[in-house]
């Protein structure tokens, strides 16, 4: 099955939090207007990711966040341009230039940066294979997609998204019940936190803008975030007074019994079967 | 005689049309027009009122499917035609994620107007292009308790198979109901 659209329609917030719900391993290639990104995701966590028009090798990378000076950059270009990461990874540990920590620090602000800077794609075709193996020779990493996914809540801009997204500040939140999130090593602003000791199915969205002190727009944003990295959900909420219990019977079904109402809906099933 | 009616809904080329007149024993009574707009011409026609085609139970019942249109602006049709039903699918095309958005909002309109029972259908699930059920399941937010069904509207044991389940619901909460 395809996994496949357009970020106008499905916007990169969208797909991380799928991808991070749904724990995905495969590769997203993302066709934008002005460059191709490739992002590789294993058991729903970033794993690798590179942009097509920079260079995007471990040296690259190590000397754009001042790991390594531009003359051992040119050193390891001219004399290790066919090693690959993995193995350029690992002579520059045992040679004792870097650490294995600051390597992958260096991967993981790389990986993040493409990730964010893909937040201002509005256009591009997007397609996911879950078939594609890894990048071969590259260092893999294993970031979780939650903060992202939030950071990539906070750009949004457009009101009309974001009405879309949640028409209704009538409803409450609730916490979802995932047992691998921890909310302790999410990176919250204080008013995202503030928003977030606010949770409880009693409080509507706009008891909580109103508490937070915060406009349509900021608590949607917020909301809207959270949503999205799958730590909270929608629910209707709770009141104070519990409402009259339901009415038994449905409406279509009004002033039946109950044995007529299980009639009526076994002949609409046995006549359905029998199409 | 007695008349019950099931309402299929979604957005627009969803497929309601086409899903009402694999199961209908007459040919749907449709409401359709010559689409204007460039942005919605994906289709020759549309509908604009609604989609209307039955199935004869017995000779004391008889049901009916409403197909509602599928475009915004024709959305105070949409109460009308809840009025009294059943119960109702929410239809969704599987190969076009820029409708996900849409059909959460309709799926959630027509739950405000009446609390009844409903199954949400993934159609055109045998196109190469469609979503995987589970993949829609987040994309539409749904939770796990509502029943997200595989479809593809031109064919016949699909259809039946989404029907079926809605009333399997609807039999679930006269039985809940009762306790």
């Amino acid at each position: 099955m395809a996994l496949k659209g357009n970020l106008r329609d499905f916007s990169i917030t969208q797909l991380l939090n799928l991808i991070n719900l749904a724990r995905k391993t495969g590769m997203l290639r993302i066709r934008g207007t002005e460059a191709e990104a490739l992002i590789y995701f294993r058991e729903g966590r970033l794993a690798f990711a590179a942009l097509s028009h920079e260079p995007n090798d471990l040296a690259s990378v190590l000397y754009r966040e001042k790991k390594i000076s531009a003359s051992q950059y040119k050193a390891i270009r001219a004399r290790a341009s066919k090693t690959t990461d993995k193995s350029l990874g690992l002579l520059l540990v045992n040679a004792g230039y870097l650490s294995q920590e600051e390597i992958l620090q260096s991967v993981q602000t790389a990986y993040v940066d493409v990730i964010k800077r893909l937040f201002a794609w509005a256009e591009g075709l997007f397609e996911f294979d879950t078939k594609s193996p890894p990048p071969p020779g590259r260092i893999l990493t294993r970031i979780s997609l939650e903060n992202l996914i939030i950071e990539g809540a906070r750009r949004l801009r457009e009101w009309e998204q974001l009405q879309n997204e949640i028409p209704n500040l009538n409803m409450a939140l609730k916490f979802t019940d995932r047992p691998n999130t921890n909310l302790r090593n999410l990176n919250l602003s204080i008013e995202e936190w503030r928003v977030v000791s606010f949770i409880n199915p009693k409080n509507t969205i706009n008891q909580i803008a109103r508490a937070a002190k915060m406009n349509d727009l900021e608590i949607r944003r917020v909301v809207y975030g959270l949503l999205q990295a799958g730590l909270v959900e929608l629910v209707r909420p709770e009141l104070e007074t519990p409402p009259p219990p339901p009415k038994p019977i449905h409406t279509a079904l009004e002033g039946k019994s109950v044995d007529e109402q299980r009639s009526l809906v076994n002949r609409l099933i046995s006549r359905i079967r029998g199409i | 005689m007695q008349t019950v009616k099931i309402v299929v809904t979604g957005p627009f080329n969803a497929g309601k049309t086409a899903f009402i007149q694999t199961v209908s024993e007459i040919d749907v009574v449709a409401t359709e027009r010559k689409i204007s707009s460039e942005a919605e011409k994906v289709k020759e026609t549309t509908t604009v009122a609604m989609d209307f085609g039955r199935i004869t139970v017995d000779e004391d019942l008889v049901l009916y499917l409403f197909g509602t249109p599928g475009q915004r602006r024709f959305d105070f049709m949409w109460e009308i035609l809840s009025e009294g039903m059943l119960g109702f699918i929410v239809l969704v095309d599987s190969t076009r994620p820029e409708t996900f958005r849409e059909a959460r909002g309709i799926l959630e309109t027509f739950h405000a107007y009446a609390p009844t029972p409903y199954v949400v259908a993934a159609n055109k699930q045998d196109m190469e292009d469609a979503w995987d059920i589970d993949d829609m399941r987040i994309a539409l937010r749904l939770p796990p308790e509502v029943k997200l069904l595989p479809c593809v509207a031109t064919d016949k044991q699909s259809v039946k198979q989404v029907l079926l389940e809605l009333l399997f619901s609807i039999m679930e909460e006269i039985e809940a109901g009762q306790k």
